[in-house]
């Protein structure tokens, strides 16, 4: 198997999640999408990894799965918070921010 | 053979991915990302990942999706407005999608990179075995490796930070000076 197959692959996974990014409301599964662009991302290196024969691809998978683990607890964090004090869960109604 | 292993692994990660994007129910959502992290998976093992490949499995599909689990079942299935904030949305974001692909696609087909165009040199023995990996993180990458451990730390504070309950403050019963 060429290795631009599994490029391929995970472009087409990134644009699954960017596109559910694009079409859910519901800030859980905006996390989830970035879950599935980040893995996109780490399909991507680890490909690259075995193209160019060495492991530091594999190296920066790992780090990028580090920063989603931090990621995915601050943004459940958050997720969490908004449920307690009664926020809608709907990224289109928090607006407070907003010019 | 290897063909077979990669196409399994491709359906499982692309079925995944659709049915995390697709399902209305965020709980079904979460367990379908688990059918893609680990078809993921088997695909590192084909690129001779062994270590990210268990890692993948164990951190990934195991402990941070527990911690989904226990959100989405917590904050429980909000329901999706229907009607759409932009006009044109939900016809415009899978066109927007099919684009970014075929963009990024067309950049990776029309690469001059000789390596990407075939299997990657033979390896030896132990290629992404954790000893290597591990060697690697802890001499010429120690750096990161650190800044990650730091970095996760600040993540657990933060989350207890964010998602701790106020402490109400009981209001003092007067004391009788």
């Amino acid at each position: 198997m060429d290795v631009t197959w599994y490029i391929v692959l995970s472009a087409l996974l990134f644009a699954i999640g960017a596109g559910g990014v694009l079409i859910r409301r519901s800030p859980l599964v905006i996390l989830l999408c970035l879950e599935l662009m980040l893995n996109a991302g780490n399909l991507a290196l680890v490909a690259f990894s075995r193209s160019s024969g060495n492991e530091e691809g594999q190296v920066f998978a790992l780090i990028v799965m580090v920063v989603a683990a931090c990621e995915v607890v601050v943004g459940l964090g958050l997720i969490v918070a908004m449920f307690r004090r009664r926020i809608p869960l709907n990224v289109d109604d928090i607006r407070e921010l907003r010019g | 053979m290897v063909e077979v292993a990669f196409f399994a692994g491709a359906i499982g990660a692309i079925g995944g991915a659709i049915a995390v994007i697709a399902l209305r129910n965020p709980f079904y959502s979460v367990l379908a990302l688990i059918v893609h992290l680990t078809s993921l998976a088997g695909l590192f093992l084909l690129l001779y990942a062994e270590f990210i490949a268990a890692a993948q499995i164990v951190v990934y599909a195991g402990a941070v999706m527990v911690l989904y689990l226990f959100v989405s079942a917590y904050v429980g299935a909000a329901e999706e407005p229907l009607w759409e904030t932009i006009p044109g949305q939900r016809l415009l974001a899978p066109v927007l999608a099919g684009a970014l692909f075929i963009e990024v696609s067309v950049a990776v087909v029309g690469t001059s990179l000789q390596a990407v165009e075939s299997e990657g040199p033979t390896v030896q023995a132990g290629f992404g075995s954790p000893g290597s990996i591990g060697k690697l993180l802890l001499e010429r990458f120690l750096v990161a490796f650190e800044a990650a451990s730091l970095l996760l730390l600040i993540a657990a504070v933060g989350a207890i930070v964010l998602a701790a309950r106020k402490r109400e403050r009981k209001r003092t019963p007067e004391v009788a000076a």
